[in-house]
């Protein structure tokens, strides 16, 4: 057994393959879509898969943007490096998630730490790539302005462009929480926990647990998107006023 | 304010190369702006009046030689504590968009570590300078029309009392009629900040405006000639020059000169109740160019022309026969004054005085004979002062 993916594979199945328990509740209504009954009994079970959820995903985004965004200013100041730059985070964008998972095993193991490892890398290529993009989009003549009036190269990055690329980043931000929340289901095959937990199993005429689960990954998807948004709102009051 | 509000700027054989380029942008210039003027640097494009501008607050390195503000060598500077004292106006104007109009006209004090309560009161008050309602200081940039935008422009780039200021065809993306009104508010703002302006611009009628004095430069940031915006209309230095100021310099002079600088016709004027003999006899007179006498009141004030009609009673109507036309002020810039003759389709209009008071009369038949005249291609005529409004 020197093989890591085969160990890796043999571990993984225990979690995957969990029964779930259905109990006599919609025994005789098997071809329900969804049980209320079983739905009403069963709720908690969905608290500690959320929280793990949550703790998957917050720390990939926090990490995914930190790092994309360091590597947008390196990229900004240092012109060459976007091409590469782009480039990289755009091979790491393609992997497959399951594959990622599992290439990842033998290095960093299974659970939490994978995960964060793999959703954060996917988060890079957006947000780096709409940081770059709202830089960019700074009209020259503001720039040149600001040059003028006596702006050190630090203050025209902190005070000018920043600002105005707020809503590409923070664009590119929506698009990364959400495709980072639904793909931290797949955390499960690699033990990490999550929402994913109550997705897969082998109980596949039993819906309800995964229509709930996905119900809740939906919800998070819409409520960080909501936080976004009203981020933006707070941090760019000058664009509303430009269409009232 | 601060004790100075001015310096001069002197080129000293200031030279840009760019790496890769078979000649310089700027060869060699040599320049002296006066403390308080505005020059204008004007040419064809291409020919480094920017590159030439820009080296000033080192938003282009010098390469060779120096320029100098007051007496300080502007390469001994740090680039962005030299360019807070310098005014920076643009064409495309690049107000930040993100911050309020007051932020804006604050960025500068802002800076400079001006006390928030100081640069309230600053931009108030540049609001109130450049005309705008202090009101709209709390919009944003993209709520203002093109022309408010250049007078904040104008208005930020003036907020830290700066010794000279540097602008690049600030009104070149305004509407002409925009842009004429800009001119005149900026020359009014100058007759009172008395700031030393580098005035970029490939216009020539803007730098006749505009300048105290023009240098026409060529490529190379070559200076063809550098005088009085009047010494160029006379006397172009050389063919380049005269091409670039172009066949139509008589008239531009008239752009420099106002109706009191000429010499006016006398008008014959007669009075309500006069007996009309006596206009007759005036009309006579062969010193009386004009063939209709000008009807005025008690205080001569003109109240229109008296015809034939009008004369053939024995004493002069209160309500003449023809109508007053168009009524010229001293104050008028010539060139304006001739297109509303023209426009009037009128060969002479009465020209009044501050007070309304009848001053004489204009005629085409005087400016046709002025711009034939050598006086208007000598050096003997005065009339240099510029118009401002």
């Amino acid at each position: 057994m020197g093989n890591p993916f085969v160990l890796a594979a043999g571990e993984v199945g225990g979690d995957f393959f969990k029964e779930r328990d259905v109990g006599d509740l919609c025994q005789a209504q098997t071809q329900h879509v969804f049980c209320f009954d079983w739905a009403r009994e069963n709720i908690d079970r969905f608290e500690a898969p959320t929280v793990q959820h949550l703790e998957i995903v917050i720390p990939a985004l926090v990490i995914g943007f930190v790092v994309a965004f360091a590597l947008a200013l390196l990229a900004h100041r240092t012109r060459w490096l976007q091409p590469p730059l782009l480039a990289a985070t755009g091979i790491l964008y393609t992997i497959p998630s399951i594959a990622f998972f599992f290439l990842l095993l033998p290095l960093t193991g299974l659970g939490r730490d994978t995960a964060i490892i793999v959703l954060s890398a996917y988060t890079l290529q957006i947000i780096y790539r709409n940081t770059i993009l709202g830089l960019n989009n700074v009209p020259a003549a503001v720039k040149d302005a600001a040059r003028g009036m006596g702006l050190t190269p630090r203050q025209i990055l902190w005070k000018v462009e920043l600002p105005l690329a707020i809503p590409e980043i923070i664009a590119g931000l929506r698009v990364a929480v959400v495709s980072t929340i639904a793909i931290a289901t797949l955390a499960v095959l690699i033990s990490a926990g999550g929402l994913g937990t109550e997705m897969y199993g082998s109980n596949l005429t039993f819906p309800t647990s995964i229509i709930i689960a996905g119900a809740i990954v939906m919800l998070m998807a819409l409520a960080f998107d909501a936080i976004l948004l009203l981020v933006q709102r707070l941090t760019t009051p000058w664009r509303r006023a430009a269409r009232a | 304010m601060s004790e100075q509000t001015a310096s001069s700027v002197r080129y000293e054989e200031a030279t840009k190369r760019y790496p890769g380029a078979s000649s310089p942008a700027v060869d060699e210039l040599t320049l002296e702006v006066p403390a308080g003027e505005i020059c204008v640097l004007v040419g064809p494009s291409g020919c480094g009046k920017t590159t030439a501008m820009r080296m000033v607050n080192r938003t282009v390195e010098i390469s060779a030689g120096d320029v100098l503000v007051g007496d300080r060598s502007v390469r001994d500077r740090e680039p962005a504590q030299l360019r807070r004292e310098i005014g920076y106006v643009i064409q495309q104007i690049g107000l930040f968009p993100h911050r309020t109009i007051s932020e804006n006209i604050g960025a500068v004090p802002q800076l400079l570590g001006w006390k928030k309560e100081r640069i309230r009161r600053r931009s108030g008050e540049l609001l109130e300078l450049i005309g705008l309602d202090p009101e709209l200081g709390d919009r944003y940039p993209s709520q203002l029309s093109g022309g408010q935008q250049q007078r904040v422009g104008v208005a930020r780039a003036l907020a830290a009392d700066p010794l000279v200021m540097l602008m690049d065809e600030p009104f070149g993306a305004i509407d002409p009629i925009n842009r004429e009104r800009l001119q005149n508010e900026f020359l009014r703002l100058q007759a009172e900040i008395r700031k030393t302006v580098l005035f970029v611009t490939h216009d020539i009628d803007e730098a006749i405006k505009m300048g105290d004095r023009i240098a026409v430069m060529r490529e190379g940031g070559r200076v063809e000639q550098y005088a009085t915006p009047a010494e160029l209309l006379m006397a172009p230095a050389n063919e380049f020059v005269e091409d670039f100021v172009g066949a139509d310099r008589a008239l531009k002079r008239l752009a420099l000169m106002r109706v009191a600088d000429i010499d006016l016709w006398e008008a014959p004027l007669a009075f309500v109740g006069q007996a009309t003999g006596e206009v007759r006899a005036k009309l006579d007179s062969p010193a009386v160019e004009v063939p209709f006498p000008l009807l005025v009141d008690g205080e001569r004030r003109p109240l229109g022309w008296l015809s034939e009609r009008d004369l053939a009673a024995d004493v002069v109507p209160g309500r003449p026969d023809s109508p007053l036309g168009p009524v010229l002020e001293l104050d008028d810039v010539m060139r304006d004054a001739l297109a509303d003759l023209l426009q009037h389709e009128t060969q002479y209009a009465p020209v009044i005085d501050r007070g309304g008071r009848i001053a004489g009369v204009l005629s085409v038949e005087i400016i046709s004979e002025f711009l034939g005249s050598p006086e208007a291609k000598s050096d003997e005529h005065p009339a240099v002062e510029r118009p401002h409004g």
